[in-house]
């Protein structure tokens, strides 16, 4: 990891740091990589001799986020994304670190590939690259993989990315093997054979002649895992909760102290199957977008703390799944670059604070997988997300830094945009210079 | 047997036949679309032009000069990407009759299919100037997006399981033919709605000119949404054809025969398959309609479909004259 010597000091910066509970204006302090000093009481510390100043008046620094689900092509598809260009995305979205899951060619099986992520990661990637190892070889969902010999290598969690493990036998094994090694097992719920759709089941599928995918494909296996979790008293993420059926399933297994967690994706945040419209394909996800009133649940969900984190989801497609009939396309929407924005949307309309939505985006996902990242408290990597929090933007194509085009957010409109990224006190993402 | 909407087309069809003469005004009204994806998004005032339009159509395919001159020059293209000798005959011959050249392609068996996109393809052909493309495809949604690319008029023939607008005119121009009028109807749409373009469509188009439209079908042949898509659910034929005075038949996919909806053949025919003894139930003299192709013996008994109450070969002689009055409406308002 390349360190920058020279420091940084942002002045009069609202900070906001989850870690610390603490919203308040003034300066953070960046030497040898790491935070100095974060906070109002260094308003007049002045800073390290010959350090690079940042006038922070109007800004807001917030934890750099931590993306816990983004798909990228290298190995295998690199003309979709590569681990810098997603790297790259990463950083204009102010994500510092993200997970990068096991849906390669070859999957992230073996510690060879775990161990080639990490070290293109080190040498080509503008932020953290955390590789997500697969649950089962080739993702096949038959037999475990090297979870000891992975981990020990880098892999951050495992999982099975987009094919969820349909065998209850595999998943509790993989369950019970992973708790040995202290790993979070996590699954993206979805019943293969009753999803066998395109969008979500109901009046609208009905009309536009697609298959429908019911809620019950999500909560069917989600219920299987979360008794398994309980169970084998393993450490269970769930990486897209869609519907509020789900929610209430998340509620009861917390309650019974299973060790649990849970993500949404951004995308089912801010939109529902009405934006299918006209059969827009970017709007063909996994799991679909669901009903306006699953949207509500999942963000009072947020706001409960059913809900511990939300993720980008990102899955760059290219032209050639994407510009087919809907029931054709590739599921699948890109996120980094718009990660941010779209959640300040639930700021602005009151619906969260946003120390709550940097405990969404960093601390939780931070806190839940064992990472040192998260916090703007002394002594933590300097991984800052530098944000006008008002600026008004619209996000057009020929903004896209993602190889791929295909964002359900062209056109959207903004409130809030990332001025600088900082990864470990070098700015990676900047603005100012273009 | 004709109803009043015969006073228009016989008014029409005068004007129709003075239409070569520059000063003519246009018989009918402009039809305000660009293309017909659907039914959905019509009006009634657009469906009774079409009609009216259809009738004209149906007088002169009944001469012995069948063929006009009013799309001469124009280019007709048939993108089938799903096999189909009846409905692309019918386009083919609608194209011919108005004087427009017409070509076939036949996605189905042709190297198109593989690997090229249906995008790709649909630049391939605007390339050629057609001033109108007639869309069959088995994916829902595909005839919007080759509408979104090319700058030709676009027709959809069918696509997947979302609508297939020309036979739902069809068969209300044959219902309208023999009833007078579609208001105040009871139509019973019977079999597999959950797969049916022309279900969807006719569930459409009914609602609009003021039927009352019921499905019948066995729960594993209905759209989860079903309670809300404006019809009258049914999962027994006596109650549903009770008192109905049109009854649609939908064809059964054979694949969709043997346990993955309904469990066999035999069972299928013994509960929903149209016979004389559930015919009783609806009205008297009730019209017994099919989109075809049939399956004799498992939707439909040939006794009653070649019954006198049948308009299943009324049904293919109006598909003509629709897609006729179809192409021309879209294609009178593109300058050549």
């Amino acid at each position: 990891m390349n360190v920058q010597s020279r420091p940084i000091v942002i002045e009069q910066v609202r900070i906001v740091d989850p870690a610390r509970g603490l919203d308040e204006t003034g300066t953070i302090i960046i030497e040898k990589g790491r935070i100095a000093a974060a906070g109002r009481d260094a308003l007049n510390q002045g800073g390290p001799a010959g350090a690079a100043r940042i006038d922070g008046r109007g800004l807001t620094a917030l934890p750099g986020l931590v993306d816990t689900r983004v798909f990228v092509g290298e190995p295998g598809s690199e003309h979709r994304e590569t681990i810098k260009s997603a790297s790259r995305a990463a950083a204009a979205g102010g994500v510092t670190t993200f997970f990068m899951m096991p849906d390669t060619d070859p999957a992230i099986d073996e510690v060879a590939t775990v161990e080639f992520v990490r070290r293109t990661a080190d040498a080509k990637a503008l932020v953290n690259v955390r590789p997500v190892a697969a649950l089962t070889k080739a993702l096949k969902g038959e037999e475990i993989a090297e979870f000891g010999l992975m981990r020990r290598a880098g892999a951050v969690a495992f999982s099975n990315g987009h094919h969820c493990i349909a065998s209850s036998q595999v998943m509790r094994r993989a369950m019970v093997y992973a708790r040995d090694f202290g790993a979070v097992v996590m699954q993206s719920a979805r019943d293969s054979h009753l999803s066998g759709g395109v969008m979500n089941e109901g009046l609208f599928a009905s009309w536009l002649g697609l298959p429908g995918v019911p809620r019950e494909a999500e909560l069917i296996p989600l219920q299987r895992d979360l008794t398994l979790a309980r169970l084998t008293r393993a450490a269970y993420h769930a990486e897209t909760i869609s519907c509020a059926m789900s929610l209430e399933a998340l509620r009861r297994a917390k309650a019974d102290g299973a060790d649990v967690t849970a993500a949404a994706c951004i995308n089912h945040l801010c939109l529902n199957e009405n934006d299918v419209g006209d059969y827009r394909t970017f709007f063909r996800l996994e799991p679909p977008l669901r009903a306006e009133e699953d949207r509500q649940a999942l963000i009072e969900a947020l706001a409960d703390g059913t809900l511990d984190m939300v993720n980008s989801s990102h899955d760059p497609q290219d032209v050639e799944t994407k510009r087919v009939p809907f029931a054709d396309a590739a599921p699948g929407a890109i996120g980094l670059e718009t990660l941010l924005a779209a959640m300040l949307r639930l700021h602005h309309d009151g619906r969260l604070s946003l120390l709550r939505i940097a405990e969404l985006l960093a601390l939780a996902p931070a806190r839940r997988f064992g990472l040192e990242a998260g916090s703007l408290a002394p002594g933590a990597p300097a991984d800052i997300a530098l944000v006008d929090l008002d600026e008004p933007w619209v996000f057009s194509e020929d903004q896209i830094v993602s190889r791929c085009r295909n964002s359900c957010f062209e056109g959207a409109r903004f409130s809030g945009r990332v001025l600088k990224t900082i990864r470990s006190g070098v700015i990676v993402q900047d603005r100012d210079k273009g | 047997m004709f109803g009043p909407g015969q006073a228009i087309a016989r008014t029409a069809l005068r004007a129709y036949s003075a239409d070569f003469s520059m000063t003519a005004q246009p018989p009918f009204p402009a039809f305000p679309h660009r293309h017909l994806l659907g039914i959905k998004g019509l009006s009634p005032l657009d469906v009774a032009n079409l009609l009216d339009r259809a009738d004209a159509a149906v007088s002169l395919s009944r001469q012995t000069e069948k063929k006009k001159a009013s799309l001469k020059g124009r280019t007709q293209i048939n993108l089938f990407y799903e096999a189909s000798t009846r409905t692309q005959a019918s386009f083919e011959l609608a194209g011919k009759r108005l004087g427009a050249d017409v070509m076939n392609m036949s996605v189905a068996s042709s190297s198109v299919k593989k690997g090229e996109t249906l995008i790709d393809t649909a630049m391939t052909l605007n390339a050629m100037n057609p001033d109108i493309l007639i869309i069959r495809h088995g994916s829902a949604g595909a005839p919007d997006l080759l509408a979104r690319k090319v700058s030709c008029a676009v027709v959809n023939a069918g696509d997947g399981a979302h609508e297939h607008p020309t036979q739902a005119l069809l068969d209300a121009l044959t219902i309208r033919r023999a009833k007078g009028d579609l208001s105040a109807l009871t139509v019973a749409i019977c079999g597999d709605v959950l797969h049916s373009r022309v279900a969807r469509s006719n569930i459409i188009l009914l609602n609009l000119m003021g039927a009352r439209v019921r499905v019948v079908a066995p729960s594993t042949l209905l759209p989860s949404g079903v309670d809300d898509m404006s019809v009258d659910v049914f999962t027994d034929m006596a109650s549903g054809l009770k008192d109905a005075d049109v009854v649609m038949m939908l064809r059964l996919q054979r694949e969709r025969m043997s346990g993955a909806y309904v469990p066999s053949v035999r069972e299928y025919y013994r509960f929903f398959g149209l016979d004389e003894d559930k015919l009783r139930s609806a009205r008297p003299g009730a019209l017994i309609m099919h989109p075809g192709p049939m399956n004799r013996g498992v939707e439909i008994a040939s006794s009653v479909a070649d019954g006198p109450q049948s308009l299943i070969q009324e049904q293919v002689e109006m598909g003509v004259a629709v897609r006729m009055a179809v192409i021309e409406a879209l294609l009178e308002g593109r300058a050549a």
